[in-house]
């Protein structure tokens, strides 16, 4: 007598069984596989390209903005140590100030020398009489927060001045805006194209299998044994349309990183390196590619398992 | 084997197909189920490996209550039952062997002992030759041999044959029985349903009779009793 029990832990001759069904249905279905494979490769595109785009203008965002920095100039009255000591007690107790640094005026003049260059040479006259005030610079740890932050610090005692490049800030702040509005509506745009895509070619395959489900069933087959191929397929046909999409976004990217980055000189513009971020988001491609797979046939077998 | 007491079924469109049926058949039969078209014959047999629930009623294969049985453990039962239908109910990707082979790769087989079990049962089913083959290169008959040596590669008690040889021609026909009463004789119950008059009155087992619901007719060597 063979063994007829239900057994809880699967045998691993059992998963490879699945992994061989599942491979060979991914070769029988054709043009199904054809179609679920296009369906994937279209999603990974866009995603693809989505994400390097958004992955590289957050890197961007994120550069520019270490660079906010609130100057506040001092009182030339304020002469001891005591006073200064106090404003930067002060300004370290606003919330929302990340560093606070203290610059005397002499290294104010040395900077102010060193950024203008042979010109600068002039201003060492002020050596002796320095026009200058002493400052202190602080970061903000919301760049979102600046103009907040500078209207707390202009009240404070002793402050004559804040300078934080109001315009700059005010477009930086904008630009997020932009980049954040965009990026969501690309990505609903994605997600409704993928859902499109893929529930199409699932419900194709669901009235091509569901009588072979039913006999699967009537043979005995257990609703674990059934899906499990099923997963496995899915997991393939992910496999196989994140193909495509990572040879292009990584071949794409290698090109713009490579060639174009010579062409065009933004300094301010810095794209994340090319290793190890494409192969990072082709790690992601795939991943989301096997998600997708799975998703859809899981959903598709879930449907026809109650049979 | 199999025990229905008082059974009734009663579809959810409000058809009653079963309508108190009181059947008992012990291990080993071999049983006729006959009747006119709609009469519950399909019903009957459905009801043995849990394909449908009664509405009212004890139903026990095996000493198994399957009106109280789980939803999560019918593949259990019905790899003690082989199935066989008018339509074959074969994978059609798949070939022969892996038809066959399915059966026992629910259970967890060793490929080495599914290959020799296989190899046995088409050889029974004399189709050892067609291993090979899909289900659409197959003449009905073949694949009707097919469908019985997967009902049979799990050494079931119970075989159970829904109109076996509706779809086949008289002399393919005499083929299947012959392999049927092969596995009678080996000490397998088959209950069969079937119309075919010629049969039941060449073969003399058991006939139970369903008409509108109820057994009409319960005879041990019996005959068909309709008109063909």
């Amino acid at each position: 007598m063979m063994n007829t029990g239900v057994s809880t832990v699967m045998k691993l001759r059992t998963m490879g069984r699945h992994f061989r069904e599942g491979s060979k249905s991914v070769w029988r279905n054709g043009w199904m596989t054809v179609s679920s494979v296009g369906a994937v490769t279209t999603t990974l595109l866009l995603v693809g390209v989505f994400l390097a785009l958004m992955l590289n203008l957050n890197q961007i965002t994120q550069e520019v903005e270490k660079d906010v920095e609130i100057k506040v100039l001092l009182d030339r009255t304020l002469q001891d140590d005591q006073d200064i000591n106090r404003v930067e007690k002060e300004l370290k107790s606003i919330s929302d100030v990340r560093s606070v640094k203290f610059s005397s005026k002499e290294k104010e003049l040395e900077q102010l020398i060193e950024s203008m260059g042979d010109e600068g040479k002039a201003f060492e006259l002020f050596d002796q009489s320095n026009p200058l005030k002493d400052a202190f610079v602080v970061k903000p740890s919301d760049p979102t927060e600046t103009i907040a932050v500078a209207d707390k610090i202009k009240s404070i005692k002793g402050v004559s001045e804040v300078n934080y490049g109001e315009e700059i800030v005010q477009r930086l702040l904008q630009f997020n805006e932009y980049a954040r509005t965009i990026g969501l509506a690309l990505i609903i745009a994605l997600v409704f194209t993928a859902i499109f895509l893929i529930s199409n070619t699932i419900k194709i395959t669901i009235i091509a299998r569901k009588k072979e489900i039913g006999i699967m069933k009537l043979v005995g087959a257990t609703n674990g044994f059934i899906r499990w191929p099923f997963f496995i397929e899915g997991m393939l046909l992910g496999v196989l349309g994140a193909i495509i999409p990572i040879t292009a976004v990584v071949s794409g990217y290698y090109y713009l990183y490579y060639k174009l980055r010579d062409k065009i000189q933004f300094e301010f513009i810095q794209l994340l390196p090319f290793d190890p971020f494409a192969w990072q988001l082709s790690l992601l491609i795939l991943g989301i590619g096997v998600f997708i797979g799975i998703w859809g046939s899981v959903m598709s077998v879930r449907k026809f398992l109650k049979v | 084997m199999i025990e229905m007491q008082s059974v009734y079924k009663t579809y959810p469109n409000g058809v009653t197909a079963l309508n108190g049926i009181d059947v008992h058949i012990a291990q080993g039969e071999f049983v006729y189920v006959v009747g006119p078209s709609g009469a519950g014959k399909s019903t009957f047999t459905r009801l043995m490996f849990r394909e449908e629930k009664p509405t009212k009623g004890t139903v026990l294969v095996n000493n198994i209550n399957l009106s109280k049985l789980k939803e999560r453990k019918i593949p259990k039962l019905r790899r003690q039952i082989g199935v066989v239908y008018q339509d074959f109910r074969l994978l059609p990707k798949l070939s022969v062997y892996e038809n066959i082979a399915f059966a026992l790769e629910v259970i967890e087989e060793s490929q080495k002992n599914i290959r020799k079990r296989v190899m046995d049962v088409l050889d029974q089913v004399r189709l050892k030759n067609k291993a090979r083959f899909i289900p659409d290169e197959l003449s009905g008959g073949e694949q009707q041999r097919v469908s019985i040596a997967r009902a049979i590669v799990n050494y079931p008690k119970l075989l159970i044959a829904d109109e076996p040889t509706g779809n086949l021609d008289p002399e393919t026909s005499w083929e299947i029985m012959s392999i049927l009463e092969e596995i009678n004789a080996s000490g397998t119950t088959v209950v069969m349903a079937t119309h075919s008059k010629d049969i039941v009155d060449k073969m003399r087992k058991r006939v139970i009779a369903i008409e509108d619901g109820l057994v009409a007719r319960d005879e041990h060597r019996g005959e068909y009793g309709y008109e063909a």
